[in-house]
């Protein structure tokens, strides 16, 4: 997994301004700043505000509306476990508790040691080679306890 | 001489393994190693199909242990092997295809214009140029060409309504925001063929006016964001895309209404991804108030081949108001899953049972639930009904975006109809009162069903919450929720009565 850069202002209004030529460029920049820092520092909300010329309320409810977005800075790998009825028809839900117990950690949730993030997903695209996952960004289909635990010890 | 190996970069066949059997075989000798899009057989991926003098011959499914065993056997002479499947087109599962807007997808390099000109590529912008936008909009109307990202209102319609309406800009937004469980038709297509789509948008700019495109594509496809963008660029530097029309890609955030198109205009605009009233419609006032034409992905990559062909070819195709071919997408528990483009009119139980064969896991089917999210739980009593949207409408289901996912006897209906609830409060933008406070109330209702608590009391309530909710909703997200969950207890009442559960237990 690619390393986060720290949070600084600095980085993160030259990122701002990268983006904020764009029309409607909450988003783009919302991601653009994830994608340099694995979430959206507190900090940056006023900053966006500032350049989009919009309410810290506004930019703050856009940060908040959408699941994608981070407030705090995840583990070294994250794994998106999907939840949706094609894996469910699958044993997506035996699948999803024998993950939740092997790594201590309930959705949304970073392990102790800070190695994995596990976030639910509704829907990869990949419902015909269920139950399905991604972790750090590379898909994993027909997965199995087995399959699933040998994905995560090869990314620790 | 130099052998040709054809390997899927789709995500489906990465999640099995694509990747490494390319390495593999690139160190195979004298050997180049295109990746394409997937055919869409997803049980026989990864697919790998060799040139030779009698056409490509596949190989699947083929993992890194099979490698060196298939090199031995002469695979890259398309000699026998267990794992030989023959030539791909003669597959019975592509051969009983139609394939029109999927045409190319799995045999082309996706972003190589050569291959997508070679196999009928921007034969559909020249005839728009030759014929003008009036006579465009004209053919796309008499095709009968309909919404395939599921709402099925006539493109063509939408297409005048926008051309026809005054604005300093006018916009084509494309809707890549499959959310729908048991959908990849939007991912498979522009990871496999993405110039048809930005041939389908460039067409509909230039048919109702329009200099710039948007596509939103959902955050879950990484792929096929990279693979899109890196086909615009191309499309940029060999003047496919340009001063007259241009396109640029916006990424969703993970929010499921944002399918929903006034929430993705919203969304687009840089805000909360909160459905508007309607009217305006877009077509009058959409992205950043000016005319907009939203389409889905399977839409706008289907009026190529009208164009290329003519309105009569495609609406031969197809049955009552459906015309055409439908990408339809088996999923789920199901044996031979992927992508089947076909005429409307195929039975649901020849989807499932004749194609799909039945369940993955050997059990009986239970249910099949068709649209995503939205859609209805039918039981195979109903498999005689035909892929169609007036036949599905007919019995209280949708066909959506043509996603079929299938479920075994062990399914929980009683547990589905709740999953649908939660769904939709987790997903609801807020809005609404029915959607936003109707879907956890649901939670709750099912939930004391399902404990034993008042139950015909508590089932007379859920189902006058269901109504409440489908006409009293803002958007199809409050609106169609009680699909699944009215589904549910029509056709498997047994799941929702616990003295059942008990004796069955």
């Amino acid at each position: 997994m690619a390393a986060f850069e720290p949070w600084t202002r600095e980085r993160g209004a030259e990122i701002i301004a990268g983006e904020s030529g764009r029309e409607g460029a909450t988003l783009p920049i919302l991601h653009a700043l994830q994608d340099a820092f694995g979430y959206v520092h507190a900090e940056a909300i006023p900053m966006i505000a500032e350049v989009l010329n919009l309410t810290r309320a506004e930019v703050h409810g856009v940060v908040t509306f959408y699941h994608d977005f981070r407030r705090e800075p995840p583990g070294r790998h994250v794994l998106r476990l999907c939840r949706a009825e094609a894996c469910q028809s699958l044993g997506a839900d035996t699948l999803a508790a024998h993950v939740r117990q092997r790594l201590g950690v309930d959705w949304h949730d970073t392990t102790a040691d800070g190695a994995v993030t596990l976030e639910p997903v509704f829907c990869l695209g990949l419902c015909a080679v269920g139950p399905s996952a991604m972790l750090d960004g590379a898909p994993l289909g027909r997965l199995d306890n087995a399959r699933i635990d040998a994905a995560l010890e090869r990314a620790r | 001489m130099t052998v040709h190996v054809y390997i899927p970069r789709d995500a489906a066949a990465l999640a099995l393994g694509a990747d490494a059997v390319a390495s593999l075989l690139r160190q195979a000798g004298d050997v180049e190693v295109v990746r394409t899009g997937s055919r869409g057989l997803f049980w026989l991926e990864p697919m790998v199909e060799v040139a030779t003098d009698e056409g490509r011959i596949a190989y699947g499914p083929v993992t890194v242990a099979d490698i060196s065993g298939l090199l031995n056997a002469g695979m890259l002479e398309g000699r026998p092997h267990p794992l030989r499947l023959g030539r791909p087109e003669e597959l019975p599962y592509l051969a009983k295809q139609t394939r029109l807007t999927f045409a190319r997808c799995g045999i082309v390099d996706p972003l190589s214009l050569d291959d997508y000109r070679a196999l009928g590529g921007l034969k559909g912008i020249a005839c728009a140029r030759k014929i003008g936008p009036v006579a465009t909009i004209e053919m796309v109307t008499q095709s009968g060409l309909r919404g395939r990202g599921g709402a099925g209102f006539p493109t063509g319609i939408k297409w005048k309504t926008a051309a026809d309406a005054k604005g300093e800009r006018k916009f084509i937004v494309c809707n890549a925001d499959e959310g729908d469980s048991g959908t990849f038709a939007d991912r498979m297509l522009m990871e496999g063929d993405p110039f048809v789509l930005i041939e389908g948008m460039a067409i509909a700019g230039f048919a109702v006016g329009a200099t710039k495109g948007y596509v939103y594509t959902r955050s879950e496809y990484p792929h096929a964001i990279a693979t899109f963008n890196a086909a615009l660029d191309v499309a940029r530097r060999e003047g496919v895309l340009g001063a007259n029309f241009d396109i640029e890609q916006r990424v969703g955030a993970g929010a499921y209404v944002c399918g929903e198109e006034t929430s993705l205009l919203d969304s687009l605009e840089g805000k909360r991804g909160q459905v508007r009233a309607k009217p305006p419609l877009p077509a009058h006032k959409g992205l950043f108030g000016m005319p907009t034409v939203i389409n889905n992905v399977v839409s706008l990559a289907s009026v190529p081949i009208i164009l290329d062909r003519g309105a009569e070819f495609y609406r031969e195709i197809g049955m009552g108001r459906s015309r055409g071919t439908m990408p339809i997408q088996l999923a789920g528990n199901i044996k031979y899953g992927g992508l089947f483009e076909c005429g409307f009119g195929v039975t649901l139980g020849e989807l499932v049972n004749d194609i799909g064969g039945g369940t993955l896991s050997g059990r009986p089917v239970r249910a099949v639930q068709v649209g995503g999210p939205l859609g209805a739980y039918f039981p195979p009593a109903l498999f005689d009904t035909p892929f169609d949207y007036e036949a599905f409408a007919a019995r209280d289901g949708l066909i959506g975006h043509g996603g079929i996912v299938v479920f075994d006897d062990t399914v929980d209906l009683a547990k589905q109809a709740r999953f649908a609830m939660e769904f939709c409060a987790e997903e609801s933008c807020g809005k609404c009162t029915p959607c936003r406070i109707g879907s956890v109330r649901g939670m709750e209702v099912i939930d004391r069903i399902v404990g034993g608590e008042r139950v015909e009391t508590n089932l007379d309530l859920l189902r006058d919450l269901c109504h409440t909710m489908k006409f009293g909703s803002l958007c199809a997200l409050g609106g169609f929720i009680p699909y699944p969950v009215m589904s549910a207890l029509e056709h498997f009442p047994e799941d929702f009565r616990p003295a059942h559960r008990d004796a069955a237990e």
